[in-house]
Formats: C-alpha cells, structure tokens, sequence
C-alpha cells in the first residue's frame, strides 16, 4: 500500500466522528499543562519566592547593577587554612585532616548599595572558599553578630522593609520597626543581644560567625550538630564613638594591616548538645558548650573585587564538602536560593570597578 | 529505521523510564526556581537526575542507532511523516542538550558539580559569568521548548492511537505482536 489512507487526512482528524476523541486528548494536555503550572506557582496567587526576596532588596537599596544585593561593598582575600586535625573527631571532610589548605574569600559589610560610606554600625562579613586537593570545595559566608536577626525568609522580608531608611530621615520609621518586632518576637530578642555586644574597631579583630547550625558526620557516621566561628587572634577594641572621615576606613585599614603582616583567626567549632536548637539561628546556644580549635586561617593577601577571586563567585553557604550537611534550620535553603538569585541578576549586568581598592590604599601609604 | 512492526524492548523501557524522569525533572525545575525552603533538596536531586538522562539519552541514541526503529505505517501522508521525524529528532536534541546547558552553566559560575557523597564532575565550561549568564537563560528557553515538544509528542501519539488506530501508539505500548494485529485489524 503506498497511497495515503484518508484517515490520516486533516478532515478527518477534525471531522465531528472524532470530536469526542479531540476533546479527551485537548483535555490531557490541558491538564498536564495545569499541573506544571501549578508546580511553577502560576495558580495559587503570590508566595514568597526567592525571586521576590531579591526584589525586596532592590526596592529597599535600589539596583546597583553588577554587584551583591547584600554584602555590596567589599574586598578579595586570600590565604590558606591549617588544620591541626582537632576537627577530624567531628567530620570526616578532608578539609579537617592535618595538613595546608588554600583559601579564597570576601570581607564585605552588610550593606544593599556597594558605595555607602563605611561605619560602626554596619554588620561585617567574612565569605571563605576552602579548596582541598580532592576538588570538593567549602564555602561558608560569616558575620560578626552572635545571632542571625531573623529565624525564616519570611521575617527577612518583612525586616527589610521594616527597617528601610527614610530617605527624610535617613533612618527606619520607629513605627514600622515596633510592628515588625511585635511581629516577630525573635527577632526582638536576637537584635537585642546583637545590640548588647559592641563592634570592634576593623576587620582585622572581629570575630565571624557561621550563625546557622550544620550537621558534622564522623567517620564513624555518628552525627553532631556544629556551629563554627572566626576568633582573631588580633586583641578585640572597641570601635571608636567617631567613624572616621575617609569612607572607606574600614577596608582602608585592613589592607594596610595585612600588607604589614598577615592576619589570623582561630577556627572553633562548637559542639551541639542534644536539645540545642538547630532550626532558629536567633538562639544562641548555652555559652558552656564545647569548642575545638580546629586549626588557623591566615589571610595573606587582599585584592579589588574587579580584578580579584571573588567578585565571581557566589558564596552560597550549602556547598559543602562531603562529611558536612545542612541542619534543619530554614534559612539555609533561603539563604542559598536567594544567593543564587542574586548571582543570576548580577552575573548578566555590566560590572563596574569596585568602591575599594587596595592598590590605591597600598600606593596612598608608601606616598606618606 | 528498520522493517520490523517492533519497537526494541530496550528502547521501549528506556523510552518510558526517561518519560518519567523528564516529566518529574520539568516539575522539579519548575518548582525549584521559586523555592526557599526545599530549593536545596530540588537543587540536590535535579543535578543527578539531570546527568542519569544525559546517560540515558546517550544510550538511547546509541540503541537507536543500532537496532532502528519501525518504519511509519506506509499510508501515512510524507508531510505527516516528516513532521513526526522532525519532533523526533528535536526531542533528542534538546534531552542531550539540556543537561549538557546545565552542566556548563553550573562550570561557568564555578560551583562544584556535585551528584552525591563526594563524587563531582569536572568543569566544561571556564568560569566566566558572563557565559553563565547567557547559558542560565538558555537553560530555562530549552526547558520550556522541551515541555512544549513533548506535550505535542503526547498529543500526537494519542492521535494515532485514539483516531488513526494504526498501531504507532500501540508498538510503544506493548510492542511487536499487538502491533501487527492491530494494524491488520484496521485494514
């Protein structure tokens, strides 16, 4: 038979002997479609989506196109980690085993626009790469608070809002921000301890905080819930009652500091006790808890984010090496959708050189 | 293509395994890229789904390659014929292709390509984010055209087994033996 049969003719197909068989398969597709898009968030009206996150930040801070939606201004760091092997008793990840690791990272302040003037009030960031020799890769982001100011992506969202600046003012609305905390009782309590501890006066001696907790995994395969901290090495001051007039005294500062001598941190690990809370990153845990010096990050080197290893790179805290997990705790998966939001938006813009840049600082010191 | 009214028992499972991985691997993406709470679970199961289908695929074609496939029933009109070898085609295309985007686009943003425990693959892209930029959009395009050529793929077997009954539908069903029969039962 090579003559076509009339079945296959369009007139046929939409002939009404097939309109019943039409409409059954019109009505499949229709229904797989709905399922997809239900499964998109099309019919269920507005939800917080890691979209709309990165949207709020861009109608607190404006778009700054090229650069982070939060932690905007900052430097590259590099350097190396060495593990003395404490942290092996927790995790079998390679990079607690004894030995040098190379590190990459950021110092940043906590700041939606990357040209604001620095000062004493700003929350200050530590993001690390560790890169052992087997491939796999550590990324953390750290700040120098005890707690996170907020437990979930939903209280994140409103406290940007809540807390916006006035642009009369130039401060949040006192209004906006008791809702917000009679809202949010947690965060009422976390911003209260943040507030009880003053900030040091660089980068150079705070201490960064990992704030959410993570699951260790032994060789053994016993697991124990970690949160880690950066302590320097560099005697803690207090920041002065004055921010200085350069506006980048902050990062000024830390570039002379470590082109005279490289800067160190203790890495601990404090050991959770069943019952401590892993789901709240505004809970402190009870301050007697265990911690193991793991080993020492010496940051060697600081670099413009334009030219340097980081600006490229999204620190989303849950790329973990083998031998860590994420806990429980909410914000993790938050924190590394939005992240990678964040990533994806900038990653396409134009970039534009970085406010600090540590060459000039270095060039403006041998001048002197 | 091949003379026989079968499709090979390896092709069949392989087509209906995969049919099943991509319609849960479209779901996952869709629902991952609005997520805050489950996007690193999302995120943890569509890198390994994504790179079995690449597996798969590849298979696939290599089967297909080999052992053909049967031809279109011979009454079929050519425009028709070549409208279903196209979509064919286009599906394989974009089954190898999406995985390999996503592959290169997670290489250009330098994230570690981990599948499980500590196993990773190697970058195939250079970090440059710029090129992560385009391949992320280019991601997504492909996904929606892969939603939009399957859905129509369905559709079409569903023609052929609801209207034409001319045994296509039946052949990726059941196989050989049903094929024939229905085919002859339809002369």
């Amino acid at each position: 038979m090579t003559s076509t049969h009339e079945k296959y003719a369009l007139s046929n197909i939409l002939g009404r002997q097939n309109l019943v068989r039409l409409a059954l398969i019109a009505a499949t597709a229709g229904s797989v479609t709905a399922t997809f898009a239900y499964a998109a968030g099309w019919l269920q009206g507005w939800k917080l989506t890691q979209d709309a996150v990165i949207d709020r930040f861009e109608e607190v801070n404006g778009v700054h196109p090229g650069f982070r939606r939060n932690h905007a201004k900052g430097v590259c760091i590099e350097g190396y980690f060495d593990s003395n092997g404490n942290g092996a008793v927790l995790s079998f990840a390679k990079v607690f085993e004894p030995g040098r690791i190379p590190v990459e990272g950021r110092f940043a302040v906590a700041v939606g626009s990357p040209d604001i003037p620095d000062s004493g009030k700003q929350v200050r960031s530590m993001a690390l790469r560790f890169r052992p020799a087997n491939g796999e890769e550590w990324r953390t982001g750290m700040n120098d608070i005890p707690v996170f100011g907020v437990r979930d992506a939903a209280g994140f969202y409103d406290q940007l809002l809540a807390m916006k600046p006035d642009p009369a003012t130039g401060k949040a609305d006192p209004a906006k921000v008791s809702a917000f905390l009679a809202e949010h009782p947690e965060s009422a309590n976390a911003i209260a301890l943040i507030n009880a501890k003053p900030f040091s006066s660089g980068f150079d001696n705070a201490t960064y905080n990992g704030l959410n907790a993570f699951d260790f995994i032994a060789a053994d395969g016993h697991v124990t819930s970690v949160r880690w901290s950066m302590q320097p090495t560099a005697p803690f001051e207090k920041e002065p009652a004055d921010a200085p007039a350069d506006g980048n005294y902050l990062f000024d500062e830390l570039v002379r500091k470590i082109d005279s001598t490289p800067l160190r941190w203790h890495f601990l690990l404090t050991v959770g006790q069943p019952g401590d809370v892993t789901n709240d990153a505004t809970i402190a845990w009870p301050d007697d808890r265990e911690r193991i010096d793991a080993g020492v990050l010496t940051i060697t080197g600081v670099e413009a984010e334009d030219t340097g290893n980081c600006r490229d790179i999204n620190f989303d805290p849950l790329v973990l090496p083998d031998g860590i997990r994420a806990s429980d705790d909410p914000l993790l998966s938050a924190r590394s959708a939005a992240y990678a939001v964040s990533f994806e938006r900038r990653a396409g813009e134009p970039h534009s050189p970085s406010a600090v840049q540590p060459d000039e600082v270095a060039k403006a010191n041998l001048d002197e | 293509m091949n003379n026989s009214k079968v499709v090979a028992l390896p092709l069949r499972l392989l087509h209906w395994s995969m049919a099943l991985l991509i319609f849960s691997m479209l779901a996952i993406g869709l629902t991952m890229v609005t997520s805050l709470a489950n996007y690193n679970l999302l995120v943890s199961i569509h890198r390994p789904l994504g790179i079995l289908i690449l597996l798969l695929a590849l298979m696939r074609l290599v089967v297909r390659l080999t052992k053909g496939v049967p031809s279109m029933p011979s009454d079929m009109p050519v425009w028709q014929k070549g409208l279903a070898h196209a979509s064919h085609w286009v599906l394989y295309v974009l089954i190898l292709l999406l995985p390999i985007v996503g592959w290169a686009m997670l290489s250009a943003a330098a994230y570690p390509i981990i599948l499980f425990g500590s196993v990773e693959l190697p970058p195939i892209a250079p970090h440059n984010i710029a090129l992560f930029s385009i391949l992320r959009s280019l991601h997504t395009i492909l996904a929606y055209s892969l939603f939009c050529v399957v859905l129509v793929h369905a559709c079409a077997a569903l023609v052929h087994g609801l209207i034409f009954k001319d045994g296509v539908l039946q052949s990726m069903l059941r196989g050989g033996e049903e094929h024939a029969s229905v085919d002859s039962a339809n002369r």
